[in-house]
């Protein structure tokens, strides 16, 4: 099957999608979610029936779209994460509900099903661009709809706060990002990032800062989307305040997507030797700067969604020092698997957070306190989840960190790895945290009732929870998956 | 199905068993009474004659970095596998009936048995690691949600020092991987021995100290051993067991396995460094421990003490300091484990633990009284015990270290860890005189209940397999002396 097909499909399930939401009735909102569930499902498993050789290599769009084995898995990477955040938002349907004017019941619940899926097109686009414009053009596509959905609860301060902030600030990061490709296409000539680093060895000795320059801009704004330090001051409001499946989206696929645009653009510049050199240390720094910001801004947070905000900023921190690390010959594949096992963890870990949030009425820590008395087993699944998180053993995420860490000494980022080895120890004290509110603190309510799970959600959680140990114990079948 | 997996899966399934519901206590010593024939039976059916890794299997998990899910046990993994299965069996038996989230106790206790238990079997360092990692979460949760006193406070510490130890070991094992030289990668631990055997793997000192301190910090090596006393202190009593007995072995263990093959120049280059630091485990630490006020601190602390004396064997590098070592893991984990046993007993039935409110108690429970008497003799490291024969074997082995040329370093510092013996007999004689013997103190009277069946039959347990490998120490070195053989005596 040709590639082109699959962001053509998602684009037609949208639409559907919206169609069949002007006629549904109030009561059938949650139907188009679960359409859009079985939807994208169908179009994960045609994903493995791909033919990249069907691609016209002569076509116009051959210069902005790639369809490598990186972009697939990033394309199987976005709609299974949007997958999840749609089981998720069903699940968070009646705090949307209660956020629209009780007189229009069910009103604007649709959408909210809607607008990740569009999303999840842009990500798809984004894995398969090669080119700064469609980099730009599918970038806007994935958080214009982010800028809707963060701030969806309308009658919510926080979200629409947060709204704002990442409009602001998305707007801010999208103005660098235009800039430094000016720059660089100022520099070379080009947009498309293979005829960029055909043209860079022939390069100017003098035109090499103009050309750091527009790489650094290019940074920050990525640094933004990836949220590095210290770009990442937007990340903890903006994360508390969105509903949380946004949050969820935002923190995993976002960052992926981040994450595999930065890959691109690295791997263009390091084919020189000389930019190479200049380039690395300023990725470790970020790198340093990240793993140390992250983890420790965590450490006193006490609510769960800040914490996993900190968190996801701490992740961050790992992500990038394979990226600094990516001259190993490894280190593609790290960051790829890190990425794969933080998406397994960080959604069970919201997808926790939002059933039990749903019948606690808040994700504080507080919360949480003694919900291993009311209810064990979504207990033991954030258990894992903060487990793996935290890097134990025997888990996914683990065996990230092991290929990171070991990308970074074959590079010898000494320093980094010590600091990523203390951060780590860091790391262990706020997922604990989580663990200790559930499992030894005494719940607020002794005799509260028993936590309502809906079956999507607890399917998910249960395949959640098997891959996290399956693929710590045997991480074959992810790494196959990869380029 | 091997049955070195058998041996980790029982535990495991009957975790899982206790958690899901019924009669845990029942599900629990019977899962830990057929681990502990299972590992006697894998004992007895190890060929000596033949030697190495037995009962091998291998799972090749991920070929291109060499992690495969394999199984082995050589006389000195079966040793520590008895040792194991044995401090199961009675932690689980000691647990008061009473305790409550009695499934979550027992699962805790037998998640932390399969942990060790599968580091001890493992033959690659990826599951080695691993499977101790494993054992980290029961520990936070039994000290946490069982701990007495400052529980919270002693949980995080003992959790996040364990867990920075262990990454600082993992970085070491990294490193040790990178070392190997390109194409013979490996993470089999046979194959990483026969090539430090060959001198084909030199790591360097750098990946030495950090496997040294990784698992240093894992074993409480002075100046790293605060965590030690006080979570044992905390611990209910057969975690205690547990952690004391069994789990903090893994790191000697571990330095047996990779430091002693692999590092021998390192050891030497930095034994004086070695050295002071485990005269510090056994004379600071020994005065402390002299100093303190309750038992359970005191038992701690002796426990940090002893450690001492296995790096002792451990600089000797030869192969009497070396099998010394070894049998002392096993006879400090038997001993400690008894230890802790009936300190959580005197505490159920006197409800303290501060030598000043305890006095005269043998007189109100003769039978705990005679049980505490041998467990501290064995302790002290009276002949009869196989403490005795574990220590002997270290002096020697370090005394012997370097003889030409006069007195040395490793003579005059087995001098000073001599002096530790005594140490080791003020303490525990005065615990025990200050705890059963003289006037009664406030805590004691009449009305208190001897001790429990369970908690005597388990006790006698281990105390029977000191004193049977005591007085024939051949029983356990038959098994143990080949793995060093190669080293000079």
């Amino acid at each position: 099957m040709n590639p082109l097909y699959l962001e053509v499909f998602v684009i037609v399930l949208g639409i559907i999608m919206l169609m069949a939401e002007a006629f549904a009735g109030p009561g059938h909102k949650r139907e188009i979610g679960r359409a859009g569930i079985f939807g994208l499902l169908a179009i994960l498993v045609a994903t493995f029936w791909i033919n990249p050789a069907a691609l016209n290599a002569a076509a116009p769009y051959a210069g902005f779209y790639r369809a490598d084995t990186l972009a697939i898995f990033l394309k199987q990477f976005a709609l299974l994460s949007t997958v999840i955040v749609l089981v998720m938002s069903l699940e968070y349907a009646p705090t949307v509900e209660a956020s629209m004017p009780s007189e229009r019941r069910g009103a604007g619940l649709g959408e909210f099903y809607i607008l990740p899926v569009f999303a999840c097109a842009g990500l798809m686009w984004m894995a398969s661009a090669v080119d700064f414009v469609m980099i730009f053009v599918s970038l806007e596509l994935v958080t214009i709809s982010f800028y809707i959905l963060v701030s969806y609860l309308r009658r919510d301060r926080g979200s629409l706060e947060a709204g704002t902030k990442y409009l602001v600030l998305g707007a801010l990061s999208t103005g660098f990002l235009v800039y430094g490709i000016t720059w660089i296409y100022g520099v070379t000539g080009q947009t498309n990032l293979s005829a960029i680093a055909a043209a860079l060895p022939g390069l100017d000795e003098a035109a090499v800062p103009a050309l750091l320059f527009g790489f650094g801009l290019v940074l920050v704004a990525l640094g933004f989307k990836v949220a590095a330090a210290p770009f990442q001051f937007w990340v903890p409001d903006v994360y508390q305040g969105a509903p949380t499946p946004v949050t969820a989206f935002l923190s995993v696929a976002s960052k992926a997507a981040g994450f595999i645009v930065l890959l691109r653009v690295v791997e263009t510049f390091v084919v020189v030797p000389q930019l190479q050199a200049k380039i690395v240390p300023l990725l470790a720094v970020l790198a340093g700067a990240t793993m140390i910001f992250g983890n420790l801004a965590a450490i006193p947070q006490s609510n769960l969604k800040r914490l996993l905000a900190y968190s996801s900023i701490g992740h961050a921190g790992y992500l990038l020092l394979g990226v600094a690390s990516i001259g190993a010959p490894f280190a593609g594949t790290a960051i790829l698997f890190y990425l794969g096992a933080y998406l397994l963890m960080t959604m069970l870990a919201f997808l926790v957070m939002t059933v039990v949030a749903q019948a606690t009425g808040g994700d504080d820590l507080s919360d949480f306190a003694g919900l291993n008395q009311r209810a064990p087993h979504l207990a033991f699944a954030m258990m894992l989840a903060m487990l793996a998180l935290a890097g134990l053993p025997l888990t996914v995420g683990f065996l990230g960190k092991l290929f990171i860490f070991e990308a970074a000494i074959e590079q010898e980022h000494y320093f980094l790895v010590a600091l990523g080895v203390i951060t780590v120890a860091a790391g262990f004290y706020y997922y604990l945290k989580v663990i200790r509110a559930m499992y030894w603190q005494q719940p607020a309510n002794p005799d509260a009732p028993e936590i309502p799970v809906g079956g999507p959600a607890k399917l998910t959680i249960a395949v959640l929870c098997a891959l996290i140990i399956w693929l710590g114990v045997y991480p074959g079948p992810l790494l196959a998956l990869l380029p | 199905m091997s049955p070195l997996l058998s041996l980790i899966l029982i535990p495991l399934v009957t975790a899982a068993f206790c958690m899901a519901g019924s009669a845990p206590r029942r599900i629990s010593i019977f899962g830990a009474a057929a681990n502990l024939i299972l590992s006697l039976y894998l004992l007895a059916s190890y060929n000596i004659e033949i030697g190495g890794f037995q009962f091998v299997s291998e799972n090749a998990l991920f070929p291109a970095y060499g992690i495969s899910f394999s199984l082995g046990a050589d006389g000195l993994s079966l040793v520590l596998l008895l040792l194991s299965t044995l401090v199961t069996f009675a932690a689980v038996w000691v647990t008061p009936k009473e305790v409550k989230f009695g499934g979550m106790f027992y699962a805790c206790l037998l998640l932390i048995s399969a942990g060790a238990i599968g580091a001890f079997a493992s033959i690659d360092l990826f599951f080695f690691y691993a499977f101790h990692e494993l054992a980290l979460i029961p520990t936070f949760l039994l000290i946490g949600i069982w701990g007495s006193g400052e529980r919270q406070r002693i949980a995080w510490k003992v959790t996040l020092y364990l867990a920075f130890g262990s990454f600082i070991l993992l970085l070491g094992l990294i490193g040790l991987w990178l070392a190997v030289p390109e194409g013979l990668r490996t993470l089999d631990i046979r194959l990483l021995q026969q090539l430090g055997y060959a001198g084909l793997l030199t790591p360097g000192p750098v990946v030495y100290l950090l496997i040294l301190f990784g698992f240093g910090i894992l074993i409480a090596l002075f100046p790293f051993h605060t965590w030690a006393p006080e979570a044992y202190a905390s611990a209910p009593a057969p975690a205690a067991m547990l952690h004391a007995g069994v789990l903090k072995k893994f790191g000697l263990y571990g330095l047996l396995r990779l430091a002693v093959p692999i590092f021998p120049e390192e050891i030497q280059q930095f034994a004086h460094l070695l050295l002071v630091l485990l005269l510090g485990n056994i004379l600071y630490v020994g005065y402390v421990t002299i100093a303190q006020k309750r038992l359970d601190l005191m038992l701690g602390y002796s426990s940090v003490m002893h450690m001492g004396y296995a790096f002792l064997g451990l600089v000797a590098l030869n192969q009497l300091g070396l099998v010394g070592m070894a049998l002392m893991l096993f006879a400090h984990g038997l001993t400690i484990a008894a230890l802790f046993a009936l300190c959580g007993e005197i505490n159920r039935r006197t409800g303290t633990l501060e030598f000043a409110r305890l006095g005269g108690l043998a007189g109100v429970t003769p039978k705990l009284g005679l049980l505490f008497g041998f467990a501290a003799m064995a302790s002290i490291g009276l002949p009869g015990f196989a403490t005795f024969a574990s220590e002997i074997l270290i002096f020697f082995g370090a005394f012997a270290r370097g003889t030409v040329g006069g007195f040395n370093w490793f003579q005059i510092a087995t001098a000073l860890a001599l002096w530790g013996v005594v140490i080791s007999a003020i303490y525990m004689l005065r615990a025990y005189r200050r705890i059963f013997w003289g006037t009664r103190g406030s805590a004691v009277n009449d009305a208190l209940a001897d001790i429990s069946p369970g908690t005597r039959w388990a006790v006698i347990l281990l105390l029977a397999a000191l004193i049977l490998t005591g007085f024939r120490p051949g029983l356990l070195l038959d098994y143990l002396n080949p793995v060093f053989a190669y080293l000079p005596q």
